[in-house]
């Protein structure tokens, strides 16, 4: 048992470098990510057409999430297109499907963290910054950037088998995120309004019980999809 | 006939339901008024349509452990069932709604659950008609259904306990133990609760041979 895990825990390392590497010698992804981010902000700020610190409260964090879920769905849906036939098909005779999954959550899950952050920075820059509990927001961030890409990369892979897997990934993937969205926002809302912290633990722990159920369904159901 | 037994309970409970249902003596409650009769068609479509998603779901389970085109088939029916147990649901409770609480859509946390499950049976739907191989398309979906219904539980049990929602029961407003002092609610709902499932899955029967019987003319013609 032991010995297994010693050796998904080492496929998974090498399956994370591998994606970095990639990512850091193409610099494709991350940069069209970045000015994707960067540009819907400020198409919201022109068409809102406001001075900062003019949007409300709710609206600005409704707004805010709303940009990081298409972010997260653009960004995560290449996880698994952008790899060709044949390397898919080199991967299948090396690795185990489990050390795939993780590898994929995790290298997403910091990809996502770190458009998160960049995006609260330049929206926070662009829109004005409201938010009283900064750390809080934080790690509301944290919580959201791992739980999109936990429950987005297995859908990913689910998108793309099929044909028209763009519109699919986004069909798929909206009402099972929409639990985890309505929990963030809640949460952010009150980090926003600066309310003490324990009022938002119920939200913390069904999110995190949220990724648990989720990170689990993926590892359990990923070979039955990496088989075909 | 020995095995068509629960074919004949399932008319003679809906038989039940609809005719005690409308003729019963209900207790007389301000607002509710007669709508409390709406307990026997309502609240059965829900416990059906989770009761025929999990069918749906142990079929898809079994169809990853076991592939057939039996298990497949049923997976598919049930979860159109399922489907059209969640639309009956959600008309009858708006059109409920109109009438207690004023508007046919009231942002109550129960609505919002029902309306994004429905999406992710429908987005279930459009995911089986992209693919144009039976066999990816079986496997596939199923993965989908498994995997949408863990991310549906907490979405359907826990956000909805955790916001204050205008239904009976949740957030101060009494359900139905309340209101029910001699049972004579109970004594219908449950059986209403049984009848509407089992219809439920003697459509699923009825449906799923035919397609299997459907998919036999196929590969003989």
């Amino acid at each position: 048992m032991r010995k297994i895990t010693k050796v998904l825990f080492k496929e998974v390392i090498y399956l994370m470098q591998k994606d970095f590497l990639l990512e850091w010698r193409q610099k494709y992804a991350f940069n069209g990510m970045l000015l994707y981010v960067s540009s819907t902000v400020f198409v919201c700020y022109l068409s809102f057409g406001l001075r900062s610190n003019a949007l409300q409260v709710p609206v600005w964090n409704a707004l805010f999430w709303i940009i990081l879920l298409f972010t997260s769905v653009n960004a995560i849906a290449k996880s698994f297109m952008q790899e060709n036939r044949g390397r898919l098909l080199y991967f299948y005779s090396i690795v185990s499907p489990q050390g795939i999954i993780l590898a994929k959550i995790l290298y997403n899950a910091c990809l996502m963290l770190v458009l998160a952050l960049i995006c609260f920075v330049f929206y926070a820059f662009v829109l004005g910054n409201p938010v009283e509990d900064i750390p809080m927001f934080l790690l509301s961030i944290l919580l959201g950037a791992i739980g999109f890409a936990t429950s987005l990369t297995m859908i990913s892979g689910i998108a793309s088998k099929a044909a028209n897997s763009g519109t699919l990934m986004a069909v798929l993937s909206f009402p099972v995120i929409v639990p985890m969205l309505l929990m963030l926002i809640k949460m952010s809302k009150n980090a926003m309004d600066g309310l003490e912290r324990a009022a938002s633990l119920d939200e913390l722990l069904t999110l995190l019980a949220i990724n648990m159920i989720v990170v689990t369904v993926s590892y359990i159901l990923f070979p039955y999809l990496w088989r075909s | 006939m020995k095995k068509n037994w629960w074919k004949i309970l399932t008319v003679l409970l809906l038989v039940f339901t609809v005719a005690v249902g409308m003729l019963s003596e209900v207790p007389r409650l301000a607002i509710l008024n007669e709508t409390i009769r709406n307990l026997y068609f309502h609240v059965p479509m829900w416990f059906g349509m989770i009761l025929i998603l999990l069918v749906s779901v142990v079929y898809s389970i079994k169809y990853l452990r076991k592939p057939s085109i039996k298990n497949d088939v049923i997976a598919h029916e049930a979860a159109k069932v399922g489907i059209l147990f969640g639309v009956l649901g959600i008309v009858t409770g708006m059109e409920w709604a109109k009438f207690t609480w004023g508007e046919y859509w009231s942002n109550d946390p129960k609505q919002n659950g029902a309306a994004i499950g429905l999406l992710i049976y429908f987005a279930y739907l459009v995911l089986r008609s992209s693919f144009a191989e039976q066999q990816q398309r079986a496997r596939i979906s199923a993965v989908y259904n498994i995997f949408a219904f863990a991310a549906l539980i907490p979405l359907l049990f826990i956000l909805p306990r955790l916001t204050d929602s205008l239904h009976p029961g949740n957030g101060g407003n009494p359900g139905f133990n309340a209101y029910d002092l001699d049972s004579s609610l109970r004594m219908v709902f449950y059986p209403a609760v049984l009848g509407w499932t089992l219809l439920g899955v003697w459509i699923i029967n009825v449906k799923s041979r035919l397609e299997l019987l459907r998919q036999r003319i196929y590969e003989n013609v």
